[in-house]
């Protein structure tokens, strides 16, 4: 098995309420210095075979991502034999 | 001959029955589409109903998409089938790219749910033919993701080829860019509407029946074309 991670994040010019609505519960945890926030997702995509960054990267563009909105990366995650906590 | 408008249930719409009664009450045959059905039945409009489409998973709309029916639905609406999306479906519309834009979350973050008024920009889609020029109309809104999102360009060519159907007035309920409630495609018979036609039909129910104009517009549309 193979994993892809995508990690999908509103594009710098989209306003990001969520992110703001953190900035803005940040001063009650006594953080004062965040100037900014922004909120994505990440995705995996376990491949049965090898990994197949071109199909992930036409997953992410036609269906894990908005265009209009969203811009994403993607890259081969390398996995130790154990499986992480 | 009555007109027959198909009114698509994906899993998690909601209101797909009030829409064929808005149909009806408007004096056309409602016709149920089944989202796994790529077929139409011959209708000569269809309406994407609102709700939560596949549970709004990944992004409202994003999976509806790619559903059996919107194949026929995006090949049908560029022959000029008339398709009104409200609420989710204008945010499938957009994700289908029939419209341009997207719908994110409410600037406030808050689900937003009260009678809202508008202004009717474009009276000459298939969608609002029955509307005066910058008639105000009062229906309800209810929506948690339906600020209207789009590039300065895409922006600048809708307000010039007065692609803005509808607009909000007396307070913008989402932070949709400038207070956009409805859009047309280039053609005119393809709209998006975030407010609900549907839920104004009746005066028990509704705030108005000002939403019934949507209904009966697109048969006035219907007539005229045959």
């Amino acid at each position: 098995m193979a994993r892809v991670v995508v990690d999908v994040m509103l594009k710098p010019e989209i306003l990001d309420p969520q992110g703001q609505a953190v900035v803005n519960a940040l001063p009650r945890l006594g953080v004062v210095d965040v100037a900014s926030v922004r909120i994505g997702k990440r995705i995996e995509i376990e491949f049965e075979g090898a990994a197949d960054l071109e199909r992930a990267r036409d997953i992410a563009d036609k269906l894990l991502a908005n265009p209009v909105i969203e811009d994403f990366t993607l890259r081969v995650e390398e996995r130790p034999e154990v499986e992480q906590q | 001959m009555t007109a027959r408008i198909g009114v698509v249930t994906f899993p998690g719409s909601l209101d797909d029955r009030d829409a064929a009664r808005a149909v009806h009450l408007a004096g056309a045959a409602a016709i149920p589409l089944w989202h796994a059905d790529a077929e139409l039945y011959g209708v000569d409009a269809v309406i994407l109903p609102g709700g939560f489409s596949y549970g709004d998973y990944l992004r409202a709309g994003a999976i509806a998409r790619f559903s059996a029916v919107m194949d026929s639905i995006v090949k049908a609406a560029g022959d000029g089938l008339p398709v009104l999306g409200i609420c989710n479906g204008f945010q499938v519309l957009c994700e289908a790219h029939l419209l341009p834009g997207a719908l994110t979350r409410n600037q406030h973050l808050h689900f937003r749910n009260r009678d809202q008024g508008l202004r009717i920009e474009n009276n000459a889609t298939a969608w609002t033919v029955g509307y005066q020029p910058r008639q105000e109309i009062v229906i309800p809104v209810k929506n948690g993701e339906g600020c209207y999102m789009a590039d300065a360009r895409t922006l600048d060519e809708l307000e010039a080829e007065g692609r803005v159907v509808a607009r909000y007035i007396r307070g913008n309920p989402n932070g949709s860019l400038h207070d956009i409630a409805a859009i047309t495609n280039a053609a005119g018979n393809v709209v998006g509407i975030m407010p609900h036609p549907e839920h104004a039909v009746e005066v028990l129910t509704g705030p108005s029946i000002d939403g019934l104009g949507i209904f009966t517009s697109v048969l006035a549309h219907l007539g005229a074309r045959v």
